[in-house]
């Protein structure tokens, strides 16, 4: 009985660590920066993409590709933001027809970024094998690449964490997200700021492709649509704005995923959705925010 | 009907242009154009229905795509025993019942959450047609009885006519009224006597009913279909890409943009086979920033200055 | 005739009492005028008999039927209209276009295109915004706009009115002719609700006050009483 709880337990957890990563930069993007980014999803088949390319080809081992990818994902979203978020965002007028703009132009950036990944690589999977010795835990056996990925998702997050809770930029990325006005008086270069979340973001979901693609998983540029919408339970599932709402509330999710799939693969999805339904309609605030 | 706008020009322009389409076929153009016409229409008719209830309310539905495919899946199962006549709007009803219960459900909710709901919904009914399929039918997609071309185009004639004609009338009549009012302030809607709930609902499930009828009718055209066929996100895609692109105020609007985008596909598909979506994608974040009214911004204000010109050398003779 | 009828209403955010313990009644055909500093709960008591809050407790009644948690648009067809303190017109939408919204979703039973058209450029004419019937509501002087949402009221047809604030932001000029503009309001036969902050305009229309404070009835009387109440003295003094 322990052992089979303790085996959810870790299989929930195996599979929420990357939910946590790139929920975390998903709310980033959505909570502070204000856009809907529903081509979140492109950016981690990007990430998984990018490692098998430097795996496949040049040999390079994903945990070093982290060092190459982590500050390429953040200057893309960087750019993006800043040559297309802020005009955007300045001839929309009010908040609101900048939501709903920025989430049409993120459709639109979906539709770019998925059909440069059938352009560069086409549509046949592929899919690389990293890590892949089995590893016994309290009676279960994990796959020893699964069990990095955890350890890097939390790293990770925890590094970010401490970068927001004690960096200036992380102070004033904290304030612009609580009330940008009001940040905007207090001398935070605003623009700047939420061009480096969405920086983040990207980043995150770079990364968290990259551990995906850790994981032995098949890759197609089709892959991405699925994770934008964990992300989006996630988030909702954590609390809008809440960072460290969105990083717990992806292991609930992997928890939840991992047990449903255990019993009926194939429906994890849909348990995903049902759990979102509910949440809307009862608790749209997210179970941990406010 | 009530509306203050109105205008005696468009509907004798669309009378020839129905006119032009009915005779079409019998003039014996190429199959390839039949086919193509079907497409535009197929397009135009998602566009038009979509800016139904996206277009006033500001609810942004990226559902298209999951009513498409369930109109699909409609003519597929039953297009075996019911005739063509019967098959499409039955494809229409089912759309329109899951509509009504998705938006029961999720359009009291804030806008951004309506439209994250129904970003995922074309992914959630994909999965949950496949794993119907493979765990409780046994196989994955199904064979379809495919009709000719030029029947599959009548059918699509005949819903463009009955979307047109709903649009128009929705759009005159004081249902029309009462979704342009709940865009600008639902409150004040329903502080003005509007059921704000029950106006939403049933719009944006008329509105997916055209959406599964077109989809009971495409699928005709194909052989064999299954759920990554027919719930394709390029199906939600294109549909808001035309509406933004063309407009949505005006009828004239999402027509002109759906069929000019949908010009632009078919040249496309056949020059830039691989990039095309790619533009296509570009192409929406092009008109978002710089064309925020579509077509229709750009075409009216035209209108007025012209209007303004000719009042001024009016007033100068 | 009491038209309307409110008995123990309370209703509290988190831990502010919004409204506590309210009584009061509108006779029809009266003018009754509900004042306090801000903050007191006068927006909070409009939005509680219009639908737009569900009372924590209490009851509300309207011609006699408990109307206690209906939704907005089934009390608006029963016959209570509302204006709203910042401005709800629909901007992009003509003059014509918003009153008749109310015109067609009101009490009244939506007519043929033509009674519309004649009933809701009637309605225009009381208001005396008929020159502006085709311009854009957004583009509307605030003045304009005010009478515009009391057009849009006067057409869903009801027999209680609630102003919020209809005077707010008016110059004086603006003031005298909303003032004119209430009181032909109530010569339709119409009964009225009004919270204002302009002293002069509630003490000269308002044949009742009454008074908040933090979410409590304080004083109710003719405007002569209630000007002379020590409660209500010190309240606006100590403000």
């Amino acid at each position: 009985m322990v052992v089979q709880f303790l085996d959810i337990a870790i299989g929930g957890l195996l599979t929420g660590g990357i939910y946590a990563l790139i929920a975390v930069g998903f709310g980033l993007q959505y909570g502070v920066a204000r856009v809907l980014n529903i081509a979140h999803g492109e950016f981690i088949m990007l990430g998984a993409y990018c490692t098998w390319t430097l795996f496949t080809s040049a040999g390079v081992t994903p945990l070093v590709s982290m060092l190459l990818c982590a500050p390429f994902f953040f200057a893309i979203g960087f750019v993006i933001y800043r040559i297309y978020y802020t005009p955007l965002r300045t001839s929309s007028g009010s908040a609101t027809v900048f939501e709903g703009n920025s989430m049409l132009a993120s459709f639109g950036l979906l539709f770019v970024v998925q059909n440069l990944a059938l352009i560069i690589w086409g549509s046949p999977v592929k899919g690389y094998s990293y890590l892949a010795f089995p590893v016994q835990l309290s009676g279960a056996v994990f796959s020893a690449n699964r069990i990095v990925t955890l350890i890097a998702s939390v790293i990770l997050g925890s590094a970010f964490y401490v970068f927001l809770v004690s960096t200036r930029t992380g102070k004033a990325i904290r304030a612009a997200a609580q009330d940008p006005d009001a940040a905007k008086l207090m001398g935070v270069r605003i623009n700047r700021v939420l061009a480096l979340c969405f920086g983040f973001g990207a980043m995150m979901a770079g990364l968290g492709g990259l551990l995906l693609s850790m994981t032995s998983i098949m890759l197609s540029p089709v892959m991405g649509m699925q994770y934008t919408l964990i992300a989006i339970i996630v988030v909702v599932l954590g609390g809008l704005g809440n960072i460290k709402g969105s990083f717990i509330g992806g292991f609930i999710l992997g928890l939840v995923g991992y047990i449903v799939s255990s019993s009926q693969p194939g429906l994890s999805m849909v348990a995903y959705y049902v759990i979102f339904l509910i949440l809307l309609l009862v608790r749209p605030t997210g179970l941990l925010g406010k | 009907m009530i509306n203050s706008r109105g205008k005696w020009s468009s509907p004798i322009a669309l009378i020839l242009l129905l006119l032009l389409l009915v005779a079409l076929p019998a003039y014996g153009p190429s199959e390839y154009t039949v086919i193509l016409i079907t497409n535009i229409l197929m397009y135009v008719v998602l566009t038009v229905s979509w800016a139904i209830f996206s277009g006033p309310t500001g609810y942004i539905s990226l559902a298209p795509a999951a009513f498409f495919g369930v109109g699909v899946y409609a003519s597929a199962i039953l297009s075996s025993d019911l005739p063509l006549a019967m098959v499409v709007p039955i494809g229409g009803a089912a759309s329109f019942i899951l509509a009504y219960l998705v938006g029961s459900l999720t359009l009291r909710l804030r806008g951004m959450y309506f439209t994250m709901f129904t970003f995922g919904l074309v992914e959630l009914v994909r999965n949950s047609v496949h794993w119907w399929e493979v765990n409780i039918s046994g196989t994955v997609g199904r064979l379809i009885i495919s009709a000719d071309n030029t029947t599959v185009f009548y059918a699509m004639v005949a819903t463009f006519l009955a979307a047109l004609l709903a649009s128009y009338l929705i759009k005159r009549s004081r249902f029309g009224l009462a979704l342009r009012s709940i865009g600008e302030s639902e409150e004040a809607a329903a502080h003005s006597g509007v059921n704000v709930n029950r106006v939403k609902v049933v719009m944006f499930a008329v509105s997916a009913f055209f959406m599964g009828a077109t989809g009971a009718t495409m699928s005709m055209r194909w052989t064999y279909i299954d759920p990554t066929l027919a719930f394709n996100i390029q199906f939600s895609f294109m549909p808001v890409l035309m509406a933004i692109f063309g407009g949505m105020g005006h009828l004239y609007a999402p027509i002109t943009g759906a069929t000019i985008v949908s010009l632009l596909e078919e040249f496309l598909t056949t020059k830039f086979p691989y990039y095309y979506m790619f533009l296509f994608g570009l192409t929406m974040l092009v008109v978002i920033l710089f064309m925020p009214y579509g077509l229709e911004g750009t075409i009216e204000k035209w209108r007025k200055k012209i209007k303004a010109g000719l009042r001024s050398s009016h007033e100068t003779t | 005739m009491k038209l309307l009828e409110v008995a123990g209403l309370n209703k509290h955010f988190g831990g502010l009492a919004a409204c506590t313990n309210v009584d009061f009644h509108v006779e029809r055909g009266e003018i009754l005028g509900l004042i306090g500093p801000n903050g007191a709960g006068k927006t909070t008591i409009f939005n509680l008999v219009s639908g737009a809050l569900t009372p924590d407790s209490g009851a509300i009644a309207f011609k006699g039927q408990d109307i206690a948690g209906l939704k907005p648009h089934e009390i608006t067809r029963m016959g209570i209209g509302r204006t709203f303190q910042s401005v709800k017109i629909f901007s992009k939408m003509s003059v014509f276009e918003n009153v008749l919204l109310g015109h067609q979703f009101g009490k009244g039973k939506p007519s043929n295109k033509k009674g519309a058209k004649e009933e809701t450029e009637g309605i225009l004419e009381f208001v005396e915004l008929s020159g502006m019937r085709d311009a854009r509501a957004v583009d509307l002087i605030l003045a304009n706009q005010k009478r515009l949402e009391v057009a849009r009221a006067l057409a869903t047809e009801p027999d209680l009115l609630l102003l919020d604030e209809v005077m707010a932001g008016l110059n004086p000029t603006e003031v005298a002719q909303a003032m004119e503009l209430v009181k032909r309001i109530r010569e339709r036969g119409l009964t009225i609700l009004m919270i204002e902050h302009v002293m002069k305009a509630i003490m000269s229309i308002c044949d009742r006050i009454i008074v908040l404070h933090h979410g409590e009835k304080i004083a109710e009387g003719s405007p002569g009483d209630v000007s002379k109440n020590k409660t209500v003295i010190e309240v606006y003094l100590g403000e």
